[in-house]
């Protein structure tokens, strides 16, 4: 028997930094003081505070330890496991309380608003050992669905918990399996969509990493609702910590007969597989996704017949994306008035962020619906770092748009951010501040959308590249008023004419950004400047005679070869040969050199 | 798995591991002191006894945890048992005495007068 835990975060973050390492020399310095009966190290899931990761939480106490390395190991060791004094110069300093006393993590700034649905069980348990999944209430709630409801009441149960899914466009979950329950077939399939591919979003892959067994239940669950026996789990090969942990779930499942012929002993089969995504964006697209199950190219098709009708191998097949799953366990067992007390109107529950960009906390939220933005930039996320002026936050990726900080109030929801012209999406939160261009922004979104096309269908195929143009032009100082009109026209067809999400969506990033930022599309045609300096061909560096001293460090910063000057005398910017890289600017310790 | 009482069986197997890391619960403490002094006298066989026997009991909401010396170096092992916000320091312990400790104290209600001190 353990009295403590060293809870090691193997999530895709911490461990590119370096988590691994420091597991093992936790586990090197217990067996040296002889601890090694008493003290379990657990490599778990993500603990979201990804910004000062390694992060490593020692129960029972719950101390909070951040940015780990592994020279503070032993330390650690020393005095905190072996005599119980917890190190608190490493501590999450939010923690440590100014008499010295350490405070519980749920009354740091970054969790007290939290509520931890979906991720319940990333960081507390060992993903790799179903026997932890099963401590905390695992399998129960298909234990429950099999022995005590009908199909029927499940989808009731879900329908009436106001769930939606939660891969971004909201459609009530339990609507879904109603339809595919009621398409008598001889083969129906349940399936996953893990295919997460937004710049910047990493729910999916958190959940997965840090408890996979979550989504191999939930859709045992569906499968158990809708009528189904085979389930396909797909997930994009670039998340390799998640796929070897659902791997070792979907055994350890087998193994303990919770996956398999009749399952709790009540005639019940049910099985799932792990199919790998090549990582093409476009496999996100239910229709698509299921093309790439069946192991041809993955392109969408139009629909209907929806997926409930005929989806995969043409049979009925719903799909939900991982955080909707990871949902359904806990509607199971606590009800659906327990799920329906969380969150808005027409929105119920939790949603997680990944929370990135311009932001001091950057990691993985959980919050409860109509939560604002101002409450996940100013209080979780801990706000702006260097001071600066919050500019707007970009939801839901390429599909998604931007709120400025005049809506930083609006409590989110799916309809609110519909309303306001961006959409929830799957969860990526991208904060921007006074640095960033918009229209820039604008382009990134639909550079990606233009490389991920899948070029079945033309208005997305050519569209989303001729309105590219459009705004390379403007970028360059070469655009004219009429090139926005260009583009809104040019936006709203790609929107009403593409075969599927991908396309019916890109120009939200361009839209969205010229409904709240249109003055400064205008200061790039009529004055060819980029406000917040950011794009090259608008921008010239210029030296201050005044403040420069001669010192000749720019000069020799500068890779172009474009800065001249005699020692002790102020330089000067060829800008003929200027690169605009910047280089100069970083070096110069006189502020003397200005971009605009 | 072919019923619910083998699932409900891992679950009661592994309650241990789950009490351990709902975190601050503050409420309910046992701190072990392990300075150097503690752990000379034998502190570490009375944590784990504390640990074990807690676990045995079925007190899922009493955390076991370690302090540091407390400046009763003479009396080592100590321990101090918050119970609701009343502390009970205990001296000169053992593994028995601590396995009392938690039948009498934490489970029962009532300290054990005999090793405490400045009651």
């Amino acid at each position: 028997m353990y009295r403590s835990n060293v809870m090691v975060c193997g999530g895709t973050g911490c461990t590119s930094s370096g988590s691994d390492a420091i597991a093992r020399a936790f586990e090197e310095e217990i067996r040296a003081v002889g601890l090694e009966k008493e003290v379990r190290v657990v490599r778990t899931g993500c603990f979201g505070l990804c910004a000062l990761g390694p992060v490593v939480v020692i129960y029972p106490e719950g101390t909070f330890y951040s940015m780990v390395k592994e020279e503070h190991v032993k330390e650690i060791v020393d005095e905190h496991l072996l005599k119980g004094r917890p190190v608190t110069k490493y501590l999450y300093s939010e923690t440590v309380a100014e008499d010295g006393s350490v405070k519980a993590l749920d009354d740091t700034p970054f969790y007290r608003k939290q509520l931890r649905i979906a991720l319940r069980n990333c960081g507390r348990i060992d993903p790799e050992n179903i026997e932890e999944y099963i401590a905390f209430d695992g399998y129960r709630a298909l234990g429950k669905v099999l022995t005590e409801m009908t199909p029927e009441q499940v989808i009731q149960t879900v329908l009436d918990s106001g769930l939606r899914g939660r891969g971004g466009a909201g459609f009530p979950t339990g609507l879904k399996w109603r339809f595919a329950a009621g398409n008598a077939a001889d083969q129906k399939y349940v399936c996953c969509n893990a295919d997460e591919g937004d710049p910047g979003a990493f729910m999916d892959r958190s959940i997965l990493e840090g408890d996979p067994h979550v989504v191999i239940e939930a859709m045992a669950i569906a499968a158990y609702a809708i009528g189904a026996s085979q389930g396909y789990i797909y997930v994009r090969a670039e998340y390799p910590i998640a796929v070897h942990r659902l791997q070792v779930a979907i055994a350890q499942a087998r193994q303990y007969g919770l996956l398999g012929r009749d399952i709790f002993g009540t005639g019940f089969d049910f099985d799932v597989d792990v199919k790998l995504g090549a990582g093409a964006f476009v496999c996100g697209e239910e229709t698509a996704l299921m093309t790439s199950i069946e192991g041809k190219r993955g392109e969408p098709r139009p629909r209907p017949p929806f997926p409930a009708v005929k989806g995969l191998f043409g049979k009925p097949t719903i799909l939900n994306n991982v955080e909707t799953y990871a949902n359904v366990p806990q509607i199971i067992l606590n009800g659906a008035d327990w799920f329906r007390a969380m969150g808005t109107e027409k929105s119920k529950g939790t949603k997680v962020f990944a929370l990135g960009g311009k932001i001091n906390n950057t990691g993985l939220v959980e919050i409860p619906m109509g939560t604002t933005l101002r409450t996940i930039v100013e209080e979780i996320g801990g706000g702006i770092p260097g001071g600066k002026k919050f500019k707007a936050a970009q939801t839901g990726g390429p599909s998604g748009g931007c709120i400025p900080a005049s809506l930083i109030d609006t409590p989110i929801d799916y309809d609110n951010l519909i309303a306001i012209g961006s959409m929830m999406g799957s969860g990526g939160l991208i904060v921007m501040d006074e640095d960033t261009c918009m229209v820039d922004i604008a382009k990134f979104f639909l550079e990606f959308t233009v490389d991920e096309s899948c070029g079945k269908c033309t208005p997305c195929r050519v569209g989303t590249k001729r309105l590219l143009e459009l705004l390379n032009k403007i970028t360059d100082g070469k655009g004219t008023m009429e090139d926005l009109d260009k583009i809104t026209e040019l936006a709203e067809f790609i929107k009403a004419n593409s075969l599927c999400g991908l396309g019916q969506t890109a120009p939200n990033p361009v839209l969205s950004t010229l409904r709240y930022f249109r003055d400064e599309y205008v200061e790039h045609i009529r004055n060819k400047r980029c406000p917040a300096g950011v794009c090259k061909a608008l921008l010239n560096y210029q030296i201050d005679p005044v403040k420069c001293k001669g010192c000749t460090l720019c000069a020799r910063a500068c890779p172009a070869g474009a800065i001249s000057g005699t020692v002790r005398q102020p330089h000067r910017i060829d800008t003929a040969k200027c690169v605009k890289c910047g280089a100069c600017m970083e070096k110069c310790k006189f502020g003397a050199i200005s971009k605009g | 798995m072919k019923s619910l009482e083998e699932l409900a069986a891992i679950r009661d197997k592994m309650k241990h591991v789950a009490s351990t890391r709902r975190a601050a619960h503050d409420a309910k403490r046992v701190a072990v002191a392990m300075g150097t002094c503690g752990i000379n006298a034998g502190a570490r066989a009375v944590l784990n006894a504390f640990t074990e026997a807690v676990a045995g009991a079925g007190l899922e909401d009493v955390m076991v945890t370690q302090t540091g010396c407390i400046g009763l170096c003479s009396q080592e092992p100590v321990a101090r048992v918050i119970l609701d916000g009343q502390e009970t320091v205990y001296v000169n312990l053992t593994p028995e005495k601590a396995r009392r400790i938690v039948a009498e104290h934490l489970k029962g209600g009532k300290p054990v007068e005999e090793y405490a001190i400045g009651r």
